[in-house]
């Protein structure tokens, strides 16, 4: 809306509108974009907790001091102490390392699965086409969290199995809308145009599919982070995601179950954190979804 | 169209075979049985007996058929942690609570997200909308066991209104109902504003402003009626995920219905527990996603199964 008005009021002299991109335009209308701009704030500041976890965090996460179990919150111990005498300010910023390593993993997995399947069956075709649409079927009633839980039992809890337990259902929306995305365009004027003055298939992949089939693939991205540090959150307060000593935020509400009556501060803050880090993500992919692609309201 | 059904119908077939074979297989690759020495010291032979007794001595492929055979049959073996029992008869037995909570989930999110909903459509762009459209995105984005923390927190650590867990009572549904609901409700709350303001933007409820009708009968005769028959299509999807339970609400308070028991059955390794609770949820979901693309294409013939290239 406000993007067009600026069109009819600036005209074609505007400077600025010669570099208008996709990219200009819709990092623009993020920006002004009030939550996803605090979404992003957010993030950063989550992601810069989970990169200086060493130097900001008073106490190691694994230090225990059990006289000191179960304290209040105070100036010493800012978030107060769990039932064995572990700082838990400390333990939720490194929790933050821990759900954004499973967050970004998870989605790494989904795209390297998912991106290349995707692409064979939306540029084949065919065959290939085939036996991807007929896996993804087979996929889409495959209760994935219930066999995540089941794989972890049989794993054993660790970070990279709590990664493959997630990941390994989670390239199925990839690659279902990577195929679709290629579908739609490679039937497109832009495209066959480019083939007819004799473009080959990776000119015509790079240049002319790739950065239209970008913008739903970026926004499917940032939001799948959320969903997989959800999965890791859900994995770990039923008990079967990450092991002792490493903290997980997930982790941190279920051993607080136990103790909420009195030591209500354990179960608090850990809540509290996740409940950021979702909003925050969710606040971001809703707002590359408005900025890249306004057609766009279901993925 | 009668092809499209027969074709969903034989990729959900193979759907439940791989998840079938999937789970057993790795269910009996992974060392450590329910009857390992550490957890019941048994004489040899006596442990030779309960293998034979479970068929666990048989090579992994015939295991596999004869489960499937007898799952066919409605005959799932015998749970290892009761073994008095058959396992259809303890999932039937754990999934009563489930049930339960599910069918008091279902109406009270769906008749509140309704309500919410239309006053957000009737209300938009003030607070009210404001409120709901915030409490879709918490409802959306936070995780039930977050809010339901918070929920105890609120009503039984600093009210003492509510206990905290717990099953049997009419007040263990209370904190139950509201988080379960959250999701759900959102997503019912959502989709009715959407529906809502198409409705009251469309021509016919133009002409009946037109001819001077009031805003009640307005509301009430025209927008209503319309925005809320498309509803029917978001209810189905929802009923397998909600019939099945939350593990999540289940574990946060303390509910021994079918999730809870899962959990425990992963703990014990009690396979066939395990391998019928999977079976069943994706049973349920395949037959549901199935069925709700089927109901599409009654409510909106616009939506086409079959057809040429790149159709779906």
């Amino acid at each position: 809306m406000s993007v067009n008005a600026a069109k009819l009021t600036n005209g074609p002299k505007d400077p600025a509108l010669k570099k208008r991109t996709l990219w200009r335009d819709a990092m623009r209308s993020f920006l002004k974009n009030r939550l996803a701009t605090a979404g992003l704030v957010i993030i950063l500041v989550f992601i810069f907790m989970a990169v200086f976890a060493d130097l900001i965090a008073p106490a190691p996460y694994y230090k225990s001091v059990l006289s000191d179990n179960l304290k209040p919150p105070s100036w010493q111990h800012l978030m107060g102490t769990d039932m064995v005498g572990r700082d838990l300010f400390s333990r939720i910023i490194y929790g933050a390392r821990t759900s954004l390593i499973v967050g970004f993993a998870v989605q790494g997995i989904a795209f390297l699965i998912g991106l290349p399947l995707g692409a064979l069956a939306g540029l084949r075709g065919g065959w290939a086409d085939f036996a991807v649409t007929r896996l993804l079927e087979v996929m889409t009633a495959f209760p994935s969290f219930l066999f995540a839980i089941f794989l972890m039992s049989i794993l054993g809890p660790s970070i990279p199995n709590v990664i493959l337990a997630i990941g390994i259902t989670s390239w199925i929306g990839v690659c279902r809308l990577t195929r679709a995305q290629l579908i739609a365009l490679r039937e497109r004027e832009f495209v066959v145009a480019a083939r007819s003055y004799g473009a080959d298939d990776a000119r015509v992949i790079i240049r002319h599919l790739l950065p239209h089939a970008l913008p739903p693939l970026i926004i499917m991205l940032a939001l799948g982070i959320p969903t997989a540090i959800f999965g890791e959150a859900g994995l770990s307060f039923l008990g079967v995601g990450i092991n002792d000593p490493i903290p997980s935020w997930g982790k941190m509400i279920s051993e607080s179950l136990g103790y909420l009556r009195v030591y209500w501060y354990m179960g608090l803050f850990p809540t509290l954190v996740i409940a950021l880090a979702m909003l925050g993500f969710n606040f971001v992919g809703d707002g590359l979804r408005d900025a890249l692609d306004p057609t766009m309201y279901n993925v | 169209m009668g092809r499209y059904i027969l074709g969903r119908l034989a990729g959900l077939f193979s759907a439940f075979i791989l998840v079938s074979m999937l789970t057993f297989g790795l269910m009996h690759s992974v060392p450590g049985g329910p009857f390992d020495e550490e957890k019941q010291p048994l004489p040899p032979e006596a442990r030779a007996n309960i293998l034979r007794k479970y068929g666990l001595d048989k090579p992994i492929w015939e295991q596999y058929l004869r489960y499937m055979w007898n799952a066919a049959q409605f005959d799932f073996g015998i749970p290892f942690q009761s073994p008095t029992e058959t396992v259809t008869a303890l999932i039937a037995r754990v999934w009563q609570p489930t049930l339960q909570l599910a069918v008091v989930v279902i109406l009270f999110s769906y008749s509140m997200g309704m309500l919410f909903g239309i006053l957000a459509a009737i209300y938009q762009n003030t607070w009210i909308d404001y409120a709901v459209t915030a409490m879709a995105t918490l409802g959306f984005a936070v995780p039930s066991f977050v809010i339901g923390i918070w929920m105890i927190l609120i009503f039984s650590v600093t009210l003492h209104w509510l206990p905290t867990g717990g099953w049997g009572d009419p007040v263990h549904y209370i904190m139950p109902t509201l988080v379960y609901s959250a999701a759900p409700m959102a997503m019912v709350a959502r989709y009715t504003r959407v529906n809502m303001l198409e409705a009251l933007r469309a021509d016919y409820v133009r002409t009946a402003r037109a001819k001077g009708l009031g805003e009640r009968m307005i509301v009430l005769r025209h927008v209503l009626r319309n925005a809320l028959i498309p509803m029917i299509t978001v209810l189905g999807p929802m009923i397998p995920d909600i019939a099945t339970g939350s593990i999540f609400i289940e574990a946060t308070f303390r509910i021994p219905g079918l999730g809870r028991y899962f959990i425990t059955s992963t703990y014990t390794r009690d396979y066939p527990m395990i391998m019928a609770t999977i079976l069943l949820v994706a049973f349920l979901w395949g037959i549901t996603y199935l069925l709700s693309d089927l109901t599409y294409t009654f409510i909106d013939p616009r939506v086409r199964l079959t057809g040429g290239k790149g159709a779906k």
